[in-house]
């Protein structure tokens, strides 16, 4: 079976708010391929990509999640890793005194744990050699697996960490929030290259991003736009070009006059 | 088990007496300069008030000492090396040791040095040994410039009463390479005066580490320690100290490093163990161009009370000195650093420097930290800081987010947390145990 995350009618808040910020979501993400997500500020992008995580300041009020027809919001965020989901954050946290290498290392070996609880993890030199080749893969200087995770890391080099993890831990599907903000265009391409170099018929990905400009060099497969806390429209890469062209206000006037005729 | 306290309004003072001064003296045929040292001590010792209530000493309480038990002056019952846990006789690095002096109970029961070390002059015994057989290095050292008696009751006391020690010598000019080693154990409770003087000359170099530990015992201990390090001109000493006392071990140390022209001191102290250890730990730059690397980290878990008392005093022009202290407290711990940099007037273009982290791991521990600064120059760049935090849920989540569990991805944000202090310890033996050890007070 093809490894697939279902989004159905989800509806989430920040914890404790009232307001709803996913209003409905429904979506479809299988393995080998790419969705992008788009959609204006505050049209819960954001939300959703750490309500798939299980990130704990937001509430799921409706709806469920299932990868591989396992339902995730059942699942603690580590657990929900080592089912598979991966999520690339928009804003990475330092985290001083942890080095990325011994960071991923204890990564791997908490999947190994989690299949085998006999299991030692992956041995040093093993692990070594694996980040060396993803590294090499990603054009990333060695000397990253030493430092600390995130801390003074420029915008670029988050973003390439993010990359990174994800080729280190070869998730079924991959969440991409935003990994275009912040990044120059060499960055960018970088970027962009490590995201086509993984994706394939191992992985599926969504793409989450405001720009277009991202699909320039991740060509994905289909195009949703978020608006309102729900997809209002689905199509091909056209339709982001067509929202390049447009900027979001035709979404906007359409999906106000439909919310009216409906009231 | 309910305990009940009596506390008088006044701390209790330990029952010794001037004979006990003098009969230390006769059982090591000590010299006659040493003992009019110790008389004078006593002296001292007499005429001050047990601290308390005085500013150093207004937040922390120690009447729950029992002396009855923690007084009795340990005498040793045989008990070998073989007493010591192995992870504290580990050589720091590789398979050899420059020198290795064990002391157990307060006897010397190991005692090695590198033919190496040996041909260049460097002595590494102990102190009373030293007293005798080297009196012309020790007697102007001891308890004259670095710890005086007259630096508080303990220290008064510990002069009058200091009951084993270290001595450590490298001639002028001489570099030892190898690292010195010391360790002082405990099997038996009671009081535990120990003392460690480290003197480097000018132009010498050495590196050394002193653990401090004891046997789990229901009986009250003290530990009423000094340690002086003397670095001369252009010397170069790294220092380590780690302390992990039993939880029945109460500790009033005095410790201070004096740093000459153009020498450096990186002084590391831990501070894992005891039921409460009250430490003043000072650096003097006394010479131009003298700079002071002073590091800590402590750990504090159930009722452990630590009040950490650090002074960086700026006697010379173009003095450096740099203090990290790091530390956590979890269960109903408390701990306080309480940190001072001074200067004498027209000591200018100095540099000090003092920052002190707190990790607070639960609601019902409580971490103090007091910075203070009294600089009486202008041309000066003195700065201090002291910061607070808990586990914060944001890395734990981004930890999680890959896989990692929760109690792991905690664990991992705590040591790296400590890290960054562990890192100064030139060790990687040392700092990979210590690491185990900090894992250890996360998941006990």
């Amino acid at each position: 079976m093809v490894a697939t995350l279902e989004i159905r009618n989800l509806h989430a808040s920040v914890d404790g708010d009232e307001e709803m910020i996913l209003r409905g979501l429904d979506l479809t993400v299988k393995k080998g391929e790419i969705h992008a997500l788009m959609g204006p500020n505050g049209s819960g992008k954001s939300t959703l990509a750490n309500v798939l995580m299980g990130n704990s300041a937001y509430e799921v009020r409706e709806g469920e999640v299932l990868l591989d027809g396992e339902n995730l919001l059942d699942l603690e965020p580590d657990e929900r890793s080592r089912a598979g989901l991966f999520l690339a954050f928009q804003y990475p946290v330092a985290i001083p005194g942890v080095t990325l290498g011994n960071f991923l290392r204890h990564a791997i070996n908490a999947r190994m744990k989690a299949e085998d609880p006999d299991s030692k993890g992956m041995p040093i030199p093993k692990f070594a050699r694996l980040m060396r080749e993803k590294m090499t893969q990603l054009q990333i200087d060695h000397s990253f697996a030493g430092r600390y995770l995130n801390d003074g890391f420029s915008g670029g080099e988050k973003k390439r960490a993010e990359v990174l993890q994800m080729a280190v831990l070869e998730p079924e599907i991959a969440v991409m929030d935003e990994t275009d903000s912040g990044l120059d265009i060499d960055a960018l391409r970088i970027v962009a290259d490590g995201v086509n170099a993984l994706t394939g018929p191992n992985m599926g990905a969504l793409v989450i991003t405001h720009y277009q400009r991202m699909l320039n060099y991740i060509k994905p497969d289909y195009v949703h736009v978020l608006y309102g806390g729900k997809i209002v429209e689905s199509g091909g890469p056209e339709l982001a070009l067509e929202l390049e062209e447009k900027g979001y206000e035709w979404i906007r006037e359409r999906h106000e006059a439909l919310a009216q005729a409906e009231a | 088990m309910a305990v009940i306290r009596r506390r008088s309004a006044l701390p209790q003072a330990p029952s010794y007496t001037l004979a006990d001064v003098h009969a230390l003296s006769d059982a090591h045929d000590e010299p006659q300069w040493l003992r009019a040292r110790r008389a004078a001590a006593w002296a001292i010792y007499q005429d001050t008030p047990m601290p308390y209530q005085e500013e150093e000493w207004r937040r922390t309480d120690y009447r729950h000492i029992r002396w009855d038990e923690a007084e009795r002056l340990t005498q040793a019952n045989g008990a070998t090396a073989a007493a010591v846990p192995g992870k504290n006789l580990a050589p720091l690095t590789g398979d050899e040791q420059g020198g290795l002096l064990v002391i157990v109970d307060g006897k010397v029961v190991r005692s090695e040095l590198a033919d190496e070390l040996c041909r260049q002059g460097v002595i590494f015994t102990d102190l009373q040994t030293a007293a005798r057989e080297h009196e012309t290095l020790v007697e102007p050292h001891l308890m004259t410039r670095a710890v005086r008696p007259a630096d508080g009751k303990f220290a008064a006391l510990h002069a009058a009463l200091w009951d084993y020690g270290v001595f450590a010598y490298v001639p002028r000019g001489k570099i030892a390479e190898l690292p010195l080693h010391v360790v002082c154990y405990s099997t038996r409770a009671g009081a535990a005066l120990g003392h460690v003087l480290v003197v480097a000359e000018d132009n010498a170099q050495a590196t050394m580490q002193v653990e401090y530990a004891s046997a789990e015992s229901a009986a009250q201990s003290a530990y009423i320690g000094a340690t002086e390090l003397i670095v001369g001109d252009a010397g170069n000493l790294r220092y380590v100290s780690l302390q992990d006392w039993n939880r029945e071990t109460f500790e009033f140390s005095h410790q201070r490093g004096i740093v000459g022209r153009d020498a450096q001191l990186d002084w590391v102290n831990g501070v894992m163990g005891s039921r409460l250890t009250k430490a003043f730990i000072e650096v003097d730059a006394v010479g131009t161009g003298a700079s002071a690397r002073v590091s800590g980290f402590f750990f504090a878990d159930r009722d452990q009370f630590f009040d950490l008392d650090t002074q960086q005093n700026h006697h010379a022009p173009l003095t450096n000195t740099d203090l990290l202290f790091k530390g956590a407290a979890r269960d109903r711990a408390r701990t306080l650093w309480q940190g001072m940099i001074k200067s004498l007037p027209q000591m200018q273009r100095i540099d000090g420097y003092q920052v002190c982290r707190n990790l607070l791991l639960s609601n019902e521990a409580r971490m103090d930290s007091i910075p203070g600064l009294e600089i009486e120059a202008d041309d000066v760049a003195c700065s201090h800081a002291a910061t607070f935090g808990t586990l914060e849920e944001e890395p734990i989540y981004y930890l999680m987010s890959r896989g990692i569990t929760r109690p792991q991805a905690q664990l991992m944000i705590i040591e790296g947390f400590f890290d960054e202090l562990l890192q100064r310890i030139p060790f990687e033996r040392v700092r990979r145990r210590l690491m185990n050890e900090i894992e250890a007070k996360i998941i006990g």
